[in-house]
């Protein structure tokens, strides 16, 4: 496999907390301040759909930053970085609980019978919850403790990201009124990260 | 005897940090949080967008107040939705998909010359040049709801005439059943019919049609302004077609030809996706987009987010007064 450099880059601890610091306040200062700007009708106009749509599209731009990091570990070479993939990981989570939270609370305005029967009966909503589950899931099963808990289990259930990955998209591509837009690219995307874990993928 | 310490990393002189940058570690690491701080900060008031380009400042297009009349009898009592929001929040694909994209991307239109032409099945087909937009017939001030079939709303205030005086003047022959409308074709002036991928893979020109009862209801209208002055090129200008109690995407925007005909015209969104979009596209609380419901819709006016509301959608937009068109039609079939 090449490589970048050599000899594999190593990053001290301090170095670690400090893009881990970085990302933190990058992603949480970005969803403070759509939010914020959203209360203040500053996006635009209509807020909520602003809001709608910078959360989903930074999930997934977050989710294909997270699928990156355990290439560019391994071809940079620099195995530090895995150290921040739990961390990146968990900010789609965070994205797509709010996006579905916007959707909720100021889309459908706490209208839950509403929220049920559009969950139930549009597929692309479906889709996106699927996705958000998975999500979740990994979530929950990421502290270390509960990892060395599930021993060989774990491994397998991760591997679902890739299965998010192509939910999220799809969940992109239905939601708009042509499909010849964005999605072409995140397609690609999609497929080509696919594609660079696919013998891996075809273990399980 | 103690064996010789291997470290696994063999380090060299190379490897060691200058004692510089050494030094001022904390410092670095205090200025790398500053600029991802002053980048968040320094963020325009537009939400997230990938593949949009923050190109520089560009010269805004320019409007002018109109004379007209106000029309008490369509005088609503409903919050206005502000200027600002009608002329940044538009779908209007020729300029871009994201509704941010058209007042982005059209400020440089050109309106002036114009030329509306009707024709088709009439005793007098009619040329209206950009001057005649303006003069040919009375401008009145009308207050009409607009729902968009994305399940939101507006209520705005536009100036213009009903499409009827219009086919009055033409004189359409007995034989013309069918309203046909056109947008401009310029892929110079408009990106999104030089590039699929801008205009969202609608093949160009858009275009719309109302049966002629439909046409010539007194509710259509054709505007050339909004809020008292001509219309900004995202909302259409200079001229547009405004059909209360259909969904948005049937007032066509940019109109350079209207032509009657005795068979039912192709119009745009029916030819991109029939099973979602049809010829009719009345406001129909009971019929669902098959990937939303449009039983109710959010109201665009002033406010953020803890200030939206939700509001039944009414049949016809509220308009019942034309129910009597589709009388013995099955709507749900014919949406």
């Amino acid at each position: 496999m090449k490589t970048l450099f050599n000899r594999p880059v190593r990053l001290t601890k301090l170095q670690v907390n400090g893009i881990k610091a970085f990302y933190h306040s990058l992603a949480l200062g970005y969803l403070v301040w759509l939010f914020m700007a959203g209360v203040n009708d500053n996006l635009g106009g209509d807020p909520v759909e602003a809001l709608l749509h910078s959360s989903g599209i930074i999930a997934l731009l977050m989710l294909f930053f997270s699928l990156c990091l355990s290439h560019f570990a391994r071809r940079l070479p620099c195995g530090d970085l895995i150290k921040c993939r739990r961390m990146a990981g968990v900010y789609v989570f965070v994205y797509g609980l709010f996006h579905l939270f916007t959707y909720i609370a100021f889309e459908l305005q706490f209208d839950m019978s509403l929220v049920a029967e559009e969950i139930v009966s549009r597929p692309y909503i479906l889709v996106g919850m699927l996705a958000l589950l998975i999500l979740f899931a990994l979530t929950i099963t990421s502290p270390m403790i509960v990892r060395k808990r599930m021993r060989q289990k774990w491994q397998p259930l991760h591997n679902l990201v890739y299965l998010a990955l192509v939910l999220i998209v799809l969940h992109y591509t239905w939601s708009l009124k042509t499909a010849w837009q964005e999605p072409v690219y995140y397609w690609i995307a999609a497929v080509v990260l696919i594609a660079l874990r696919f013998t891996k993928l075809k273990k399980f | 005897m103690p064996r010789l310490f291997n470290p696994s990393v063999k380090l060299t002189d190379n490897d060691v940090t200058d004692e510089s940058v050494y030094a001022q570690r904390r410092q670095l690491l205090k200025s790398m949080g500053f600029i991802g701080l002053g980048s968040l900060m320094s963020q325009p008031a537009s939400a997230f967008g990938w593949f949009t380009d923050d190109d520089e400042e560009k010269s805004v297009f320019q409007t002018r107040d109109l004379d007209y009349t106000r029309n008490k009898k369509f005088a609503i009592d409903e919050t206005l939705t502000p200027y600002d929001k009608v002329s940044s929040f538009n779908n209007f694909y020729e300029f871009g998909t994201d509704k941010g994209d058209p007042v982005e991307n059209a400020q440089g239109f050109n309106v002036d010359p114009w030329s509306l032409t009707i024709d088709g099945l009439v005793e007098q087909p009619l040329t209206l040049n950009y001057e005649d937009l303006y003069s040919k017939f009375a401008l009145e001030e009308r207050i009409y709801r607009m729902r968009c079939v994305e399940a939101w709303s507006m209520v705005i205030p536009w100036t213009g005439f009903q499409l009827s005086s219009l086919l009055a003047a033409a004189k359409p022959l007995s034989s013309a059943k069918y309203v046909a409308f056109q947008t401009l074709y310029d892929p110079k002036q408009m990106p999104g019919q030089k590039s699929r991928f801008v205009g969202g893979g609608i093949d160009y020109p858009y275009v719309e049609g109302l049966r002629i009862d439909e046409a010539a209801h007194p509710l259509t209208m054709l505007s050339v302004g909004v809020y008292g002055k001509t219309l900004p090129p995202q909302n259409g200008a200079p001229i547009r077609l405004v059909v209360p109690w259909k969904y948005g995407f049937k007032s066509i925007k940019s109109v350079v030809k209207i032509t009657l005909t005795d068979k039912e015209p192709p119009t745009t969104w029916k030819r991109l996706a029939h099973q979602e979009y049809g010829f009719y596209a009345n406001v129909n609380p009971a019929v669902d987009h098959p990937r939303w419901s449009q039983a109710s819709e959010r109201r665009i006016t002033t406010g953020g987010l803890f200030n939206q509301k939700r509001i039944p959608t009414l049949p016809f937009n509220g308009y019942e007064e034309v129910a009597s068109l589709y009388t013995g039609m099955d709507l749900t079939r014919n949406y």
